[in-house]
Formats: structure tokens, sequence, C-alpha cells
């Protein structure tokens, strides 16, 4: 059996995660203490890869990292282009998993008390160091979930995947658009081993998070916060 | 060491608008819920902005909307002591006073910690996570946490409110100790009277976002400046009054016409006397011959352990009514020998305990 698609997938959805930690922790960050029709504009931006159905997202990234569109343009001109290779599977499940991971990670910035923020501002240290030592480490458990949501959003990537990246084994085939290419080429033992493997990812992951809740329970416990 | 305030911010209900100053002695800032304390110490401390206004520091601007300064919080040096203390809870006492020590090399950190936990009696507690400390302790914290980065002002918000009956006394033996040592510009905002008259030396009274009165404590408790000042401070009998020309004065809530021991420099609008103040002359022949005695009708009581309030009327069809015009407190046992006595009883309003204001 060809192991590709599950490289492909663990390698698409990782690399999508860590992006989308950083961009959707960066955003939230930027949006807290913002308020207005401008921040209320970019709120809407950014989640809308949530609000529209994949196929029109991987459309819209088409079109933009297509030969005519701007992004595609100006790659060209570095001699590189995104569509139809590796990079666009991670491209496609950042964009989708992105608001998840802006969601959360806003709302649990919004959970830490305000006054940590103040009374360190009072004792000298900096934004950076504020957002680094008191306001993440807080916030911590949220994010981890809003990371999670995102990497089994870009797990399950399919749509906005097959748009803009395709069905090239080897190269840009993950588990899901096996699965699908599998079904229709009445491949059905291939469609439900991927299923398998699917599920089985899944369920560690639920595992993996369940021990580590449980850990930091009885740690937050200590801080006071249930 | 002097910090200088003149500021003004437009709030929802009024416009926070005072100014006074500072030096090492500590400075009770005394007002209602509301009145603009906390929003005051904010502004200070740079955690908002004021719509206009100058703040410095001994000799640094922190803020100037002339000349356009603004001071970040995290540049000002003000140690801030929270209401509710603002303990990093992920962080262990150390950690926490520590927090502001960031710039120093690590074994200064540590010496400087250790002492700090000493001065505010935490050692044996460093590896603590602030949840796991009593009320107290998570106070000290605080309060270590804030002297840590050396602050050349300390603001404290309600230092004391959210801590048990039986700790306050412990607490506030801390604060005054700290106070002792620190003689530099130490702010304390509170509603409690008695708070802000223990632990400050001077006295500022905010009412509705305005200086009400600034002063010595002990001149502002003797003689408030006004009808307002009084009722913060704590003052139950107020009544209006009009002055006579032989320099008596009209209390027309009491029906009585008072002596003071001083002509009031204003012609006064209310006349007022703390409750502890008013006397029982016990003999009649006493009574008889003293000024500004009147008869009086019990109305209700209300006991505290040692200590007794009597309202009273002085009128017997009102105090009948239930309507009482005067709050006496006196001591038990005093209270023991002259209840059974027949009413109206002789209560005398002495001249040197009135005093006299102009609005």
């Amino acid at each position: 059996m060809d192991w590709s698609p599950l490289l492909i997938s663990l390698a698409t959805s990782l690399t999508a995660t860590a992006v989308t930690l950083v961009a959707g922790l960066a955003a939230a960050a930027w949006r807290q203490n913002r308020a207005g029709a401008g921040a209320a504009l970019v709120d809407g931006i950014f989640i809308l890869p949530l609000v529209l159905p994949p196929t029109v997202v991987g459309f819209l990234l088409l079109l933009l990292f297509g030969r005519n569109g701007p992004l595609g343009k100006l790659l060209l001109q570095f001699d590189a282009t995104v569509v139809f290779s590796w990079p666009a599977t991670v491209i496609a499940a950042t964009v989708v998993a992105f608001p998840l991971m802006y969601i959360t990670a806003r709302a649990a910035l919004e959970q830490v008390d305000p006054h940590l923020l103040q009374a360190a501002r009072t004792l000298g240290a900096s934004e950076a160091r504020i957002f680094r030592e008191v306001a993440l480490p807080l916030a911590w458990p949220g994010v981890l979930a809003g990371t999670i949501l995102s990497f089994a959003r870009a797990l399950g990537e399919f749509g906005a995947t097959l748009m803009l990246a395709g069905n090239i084994p080897g190269k840009t085939e993950t588990i899901p658009i096996a699965i699908y290419f599998a079904v229709e080429a009445n491949q059905i033992q291939r469609a439900m081993a991927w299923c398998a493997v699917d599920v089985g990812i899944s369920i560690a992951l639920l595992g993996g998070l369940y021990y580590w809740t449980h850990a930091q329970r009885l740690r937050r416990e200590r801080w006071g916060q249930h | 060491m002097t910090l200088e305030v003149q500021i003004e911010k437009k709030l929802a209900e009024f416009t926070l608008d005072v100014a006074f100053s500072a030096t090492e002695t500590p400075l009770s800032i005394l007002g209602a819920s509301g009145a603009g304390k906390s929003m005051l110490l904010r502004c200070i401390a740079g955690l908002e902005k004021p719509g206009r206004g100058r703040i410095s520091l001994n000799d640094r601007i922190l803020f100037d909307s002339d000349q356009r300064v603004g001071i970040p919080a995290r540049e000002r040096r003000i140690g801030m002591l929270f209401q509710h203390y603002a303990l990093f809870p992920h962080r262990t006492v150390a950690q926490n006073i520590a927090f502001g020590l960031q710039d120093f090399p690590r074994e200064e950190q540590s010496a400087r910690t250790a002492s700090l936990l000493t001065r505010t009696h935490l050692t044996g507690r460093e590896n603590r996570y602030p949840r796991e400390l009593s009320g107290g302790e998570q106070q000290r914290t605080a309060l270590a946490r804030a002297l840590a980065i050396q602050p050349e002002a300390l603001l404290l918000d309600e230092p004391l409110s959210a801590l048990d009956t039986h700790l306050r006394g412990q607490v506030e033996a801390q604060l005054q100790e700290t106070f002792a040592t620190y003689r530099r510009p130490a702010l304390l905002v509170t509603h409690n009277m008695e708070e802000a008259y223990r632990l400050g030396e001077q006295l500022l009274v905010l009412a509705r976002g305005r200086v009400a009165a600034f002063g010595a404590k002990q001149e502002i408790f003797r003689r408030p400046p006004s009808s307002e000042v009084a009722r913060l401070t704590g003052c139950k009998n107020i009544s209006r009054a009009h002055p006579n020309a032989d320099g008596t004065v009209e209390a027309l809530d009491w029906a009585c016409r008072l002596r003071l021991a001083q002509a009031p420099t204003r012609p006064p609008n209310y006349i007022g006397i703390r409750a502890h103040h008013i006397d029982f002359p016990e003999s009649a022949g006493e009574a008889a011959q003293e000024p500004n005695v009147l008869p009086c009708w019990l109305v209700r009581t209300s006991e505290t352990p040692f200590r007794i309030t009597l309202l009273l009327s002085v009128n017997p069809q009102r105090a009948a009514a239930g309507e009482s015009h005067l709050q006496a407190e006196v001591f038990k046992e005093k209270w023991e020998r002259f209840r059974n006595h027949p009413q109206p009883w002789r209560v005398r309003l002495s001249p040197e305990s009135l005093f006299a204001m102009p609005e």
C-alpha cells in the first residue's frame, strides 16, 4: 500500500496548524483592546473562510494564486507557482483552519483578567512580555483547544484543497482526497483502509487531549482556575 | 519627593476634576463608592488617560496635556496595589514578587525577593501559588510585588476591603509598618473613614469627582468645611442653621438656639455635632447652668458590643411618631446610669464640639 496520502496529510496538517497557531494568536492579540467598525470589518474577513463553503474558498484562492491572480503573478516573477503543488495543500488547509484558531484564541485572551495585565504594566513589563508571560499562559487551555480544532479541520480539509492543489498522487493527494477518488474508482477496500487510518488519528488525538487536560486540571486547581 | 496632580477627566456621571499634591506622608483619599477614587489612582498609574491636566512625580512629568506628554504605565515607576490584588495565579509568591525585577541579574533578583519576603513576613510561603494563601498573605504578596520595583510612589486601591474583619487589623499594621519606612508619596483610596484616618496623615475627601476637603486629617475631622464632608467623615448630626444677631445660631432641625465656642467666620447654613460628643449631664443643677442644653425623648436604641446608639427626638409627639433628630453614642456603663431616668432627658451639645458650616 502507498502510504503517501498519510504522510502528505500529516505534513500538511501539522504545517498548517503551526502557521495557524502563530497567525491566529497574532491576529487575536492585535484585535485585543481594539474596537470600532474597522476592527469589526477585519473580524468579518478573518472569520469568512469558516462561513463560506470550502469550494468557494478554494475557488477564491485559485483566483488569487492562479496565473492571472495578483499573488500568482507576483510569485511568477520568482519562477514559483503554487497551484497544484504541495504548498497549495498547506495554504488551503491554513485558510480554512485559521478562523477556528482566531475565534478560540480571542475568546481565551479575553477571559484573562484585565487587572493582571494592568498590574504587569505598572511593574514595568513590555506589552510583548505581558503577552508571553501573563496573557498566553493563562489563555493557554483555550489556545490549545483552538490548535486541536485547527488541526482536525486541516486534516479533514477537502474542497478547497481539491480546487487549489488538485489530486496529484504522492504530491497533493491527502487522505480525504484519496478516499474520494478511491470511491469514485470503485476501490472500496482502499477507501475503507484510509477511513480506518483517519479514525485512528482522531482517536489518538482525542486520547492525547484527554490525558493532557487531566494533567492540566490538576495543575490549574492549584492556580485556582477551573 | 512630591507627587503633584491636577487633572480633569470626563466620566459617565460627572467630571473628575482634582488638584492636590502628596509628599512623604501617606495621603488617604476618602469618598463614597463611585466618587472617582479608583479612576484617580488609575490616571496617576498611567492605566487611564486624563482628558486634561498635569501629573508630575519629583522632577519627572508623567502627564501633561499641554505638552502632549504621556509616559506609559510601565515607565512611571509607580507601585500599585489593586483592590483584589491582581496576583498572577500561575506564578508562585516568589515569582510574583520577582516579576518586576526582570532587568536585574539572577542573584540580585533572588536577594531582593528574599529581603521582601522577610519584610512582608512571607518567608516559607515563597513556593505557594496565590490561591494557596490566606487573604492577608495575598495582600502582603501584592504589596511586596509593588515594592520590588522600588516605586517612586505607591498607590493602594481599597487595600483592606477584600479582607475579613479579623484580618484587617493585621494588614493595617503591615501597611503602617510599610509607610513608616517608605518615605515617598503613598496614596490610599478607601470608602471607610476610620481606615482613612488610621492609615493616612493627610486626608483628601472626594465627592462626585471634586475635592471636597484636603488637609491634615485631624483638622478635617474636627471642623469639616461643609456638610457634605461632615457626612462623609461620619458625622450623624447635621441640622440646617440660621445665624442670629447676637452671635448664636438657630438650629432649625433641632428647634433650638445654640452657642458656639467661636463665632463662625462665614454665616452658617448648617451646624453639626458628632454622635459621641453629645453629652447627658447627670445632675439637674449642672444642666440648668450650662448653655446648649435641650430636652430630648428617646425614639430607638441600637446596640454594639461596648456602646449604644440612641436616636433622640426634640419633640414628644414626633418621638412617638418614630421621627428622630439627633443620634448620640455613649458607653454602656454611662447608659446604665441614666436609662431609667424619666423623660425628657437633658442633652447637652457643648459649644466646643459644635461646628458651623457655610454649605
